[in-house]
């Protein structure tokens, strides 16, 4: 994890530590290399010094226009979002510049009516089905990453290994046999060991929440085990000393130091169920009563693939979480994703 | 039938009851960890009822349902007698299947590589620039948004309308900007194909962008010191330094996103369902399995889509190991 934690801090370093233009740079141009006054660049011809600067012209306007093609597509969906049906379908979002006619009907309706999408239901749905998972996920993963860091027993490494390969299974490998459990329970012989679930209501988020627990766990694990087994060893002997058992060495001496780890897995996990479409089709059913947000979506765009006034602001309305998230969080999650928390 | 928020309480009540629950067995669990024996020289119970519940749940939840797939992919649709290796003939002899191969391949060749090489290089341009955080920001931003909502997103870009008509599609007006003809993008194979990855691109970009960026300033700044003291060009700079520097991140990026776009199913899905020449092999074995019943198909196709991520997933697990060996 140290490296993880290095190489996070230098990003952050780089990004403070950016040459800011002196005077002999003019505005808006990073100052390339030999050009600062005082190295030896400082004895360079007037044209490479127009040179380098043209260079580094052409590179921030060919980041912009990057930029903008990375852009623009959100821009134009949030944009449309707001504008009254009939614009939407009959002509471009860009007219609203010189046209500008905007309301929050498309909202309104798309998160209450019931005809029109009644995605209010469905966010309450996506928050129930990720809430649980993530939380699910972030405490049993610590757990067994402990025990496979610091408890002893024999065959640990092989426990650990095992999980670690687990990492490399496509979910798609597990999704029939996983619902035949929760449709037929599970049978050994011919004797019934665990009952079918048929849950009821509410109840079956139950299933939704098992899935995204066992997708989430195998990369949890070793992503915290990366970090927990780096603590320092002295710690633990000085707590034993003391005679403090696992149980309180868990709770009063790891899990404080490993919040930041806890953060970034909570993030990545939160961010994968709720914008999970194949689990929540496969576990959670496709109506009103415990699909996510979502599935609905990609239902609308199938049968309503026109009815752009309800898909805008949908889209928006499934966004809108994700994206505080993220920004509010942005750096732990770089420091995830460096970890090499990708979801395989 | 509207909106009622008394018709969502029962759910909110069922999420704290769940959570609280998981909650107070978890800290009975941790209890019960010290009350057990106590100063063993193997730590059997301690080691159980901490592993116990993810282990349980992995035993059956994933290595279980692994055999069982496999065991289903040699057996009829509805799993009820062995059929050999029927499927699997079947899988490259049928043509619609076999178009749902050459699809995949096509998502492999292009999505990856293209993402890789638009996020180092947009990682470059704006490296130690001023405005660097605000412009790797909207680039990274895709990664939040979901598969689906980026479909929505771009299917709103590539959206038609007859020619006599305004357009509203970004790319269509664009088209027509230019004077050319609309065209209805998503219909016309195998260009639909590459539109969609272009989604994908569109959203792994920011991730390859992120991670290169972090190693692109990772390289010591010695040997910058001493490359910009010989004064080397931008090009000669980027082959013998930059690329060799950053060789292994890239390659664990570029494998990153490989096994991503193996497996990838909300795009194809939410654009096209998957219709007009365009399903992938986890498309079409969610497809298979879960809408015409032929358990034996899809769970072959699964199986398949493992055995393609198995070799990518070792190297990445190595590159890794050696990445964190050498910055340790």
């Amino acid at each position: 994890m140290s490296t993880t934690q290095s190489s996070a801090a230098e990003e952050e370093g780089g990004r403070a530590s950016s040459p800011v233009a002196p005077a002999s740079g003019g505005p808006g141009v990073r100052v390339a290399s030999p050009a600062a006054s005082g190295s030896p660049g400082s004895r360079e011809s007037a044209a490479a010094r127009v040179r380098k600067r043209l260079s580094t012209t052409t590179a921030s306007l060919v980041a912009i226009v990057i930029a903008a093609l990375w852009t623009l597509p959100t821009a134009g969906l949030f944009i449309s979002s707001f504008r009254p049906e009939q614009e939407i379908k009959t002509t471009g979002w860009w007219t609203m510049f010189t046209d500008p006619q905007l309301t929050l009907d498309n909202y309104r309706e798309v998160l209450f009516s019931a005809n029109q999408g009644q995605l209010a239901s469905y966010f309450v749905n996506s928050f129930v089905i990720t809430v649980p998972s993530t939380v699910f996920v972030v405490v049993l993963a610590a757990l067994a990453a402990y025990a496979l860091a610091w408890v002893n027993f024999p065959g640990r490494d092989w426990v650990f290994l095992g999980v670690f390969a687990l990492q490399i299974v496509p979910l798609q490998m597990s999704l029939v046999p996983l619902l035949r459990f929760f449709s037929q329970g599970v049978t050994i012989g011919d004797v019934q060991v665990l009952p079918a679930w048929d849950l009821p209501g509410a109840f079956a988020f139950t299933n939704v929440w098992v899935a995204h627990t066992i997708f989430g766990l195998p990369l949890g694990i070793f992503l915290l085990h990366n970090f927990i087994s780096q603590l320092p060893h002295s710690l633990f002997e000085a707590a034993r000393v003391d005679g403090a058992g696992h149980g309180v060495l868990f709770r009063r001496v790891v899990l404080p130091l490993i919040v930041p780890a806890l953060v970034s897995l909570a993030i990545f996990q939160f961010l994968w169920v709720w914008n999970d479409l194949l689990v929540a089709l496969i576990f959670a059913g496709g109506d009103v009563s415990t699909a996510p947000l979502t599935v609905r979506l990609a239902e609308l765009a199938g049968t309503r693939g026109n009815e752009w006034q309800r898909l805008t602001a949908g889209a928006f309305v499934s966004m809108v979480v994700p994206l505080i998230v993220f920004f509010a969080l942005q750096r732990y999650f770089v420091r995830g994703l460096l970890a090499g928390s990708v979801k395989g | 039938m509207g909106f009622s928020l008394v018709e969502e309480l029962p759910k909110l009540l069922w999420l704290v009851i769940g959570v609280a629950g998981f909650l107070a067995v978890i800290g009975v669990l941790l209890f019960f960890v010290d009350a057990g024996p106590k100063k063993t020289k193997t730590e059997w119970w301690q080691a159980a009822l901490f592993l116990a519940p993810a282990l349980v749940l992995l035993l059956l939840g994933l290595v279980y349902p692994v055999i069982r797939t496999t065991l289903l992919s040699f057996m009829n649709g509805q799993g009820t007698s062995w059929v050999g290796l029927d499927n699997y003939v079947r899988m490259f002899t049928q043509p619609e299947i076999l178009v749902v191969l050459r699809n995949t391949l096509l998502w492999v060749l292009f999505g990856p590589v293209l993402a890789t090489a638009i996020g180092l290089f947009y990682a470059l341009l704006v490296d130690r620039r001023r405005f660097e955080s605000v412009a790797k920001s909207l680039i990274f931003m895709p990664m939040a948004i979901s598969f689906v909502g980026a479909s929505i997103i771009w299917k709103f870009v590539y959206a038609y309308r007859p020619a006599e008509a305004d357009q509203i599609g970004l790319l269509n007006q664009l088209i027509v900007w230019f004077g050319g003809e609309p065209r209805l993008w998503l219909l016309e194979t195998p260009l639909n194909t590459l539109l969609l990855i272009v989604v994908l691109i569109w959203v792994q970009a920011g991730f390859a962008m992120v991670v290169l960026s972090a190693a692109i300033k990772a390289i010591p700044d010695d040997i910058i010191e001493a490359a910009r003291i010989d004064g080397t060009s931008v090009w000669s700079h980027f082959w013998n330094i930059t690329l060799p520097s950053v060789w292994p991140t890239l390659t664990v990026v570029l494998i990153t996103i490989s096994v991503q776009t193996l497996k990838v199913f909300d795009i194809v899905r939410t654009m096209t369902g998957g219709q007009y020449e365009t399903s992938v092999i986890a498309n079409e074995m969610y497809a298979q399995a879960f809408r015409y019943g032929e358990l034996g198909m899809g769970s072959a196709l699964a199986v398949f889509l493992f055995i393609l991520v198995i070799p990518l997933v070792i190297v990445q697990m190595r590159t890794n190991r050696r990445l964190r060996e050498e910055q340790r």
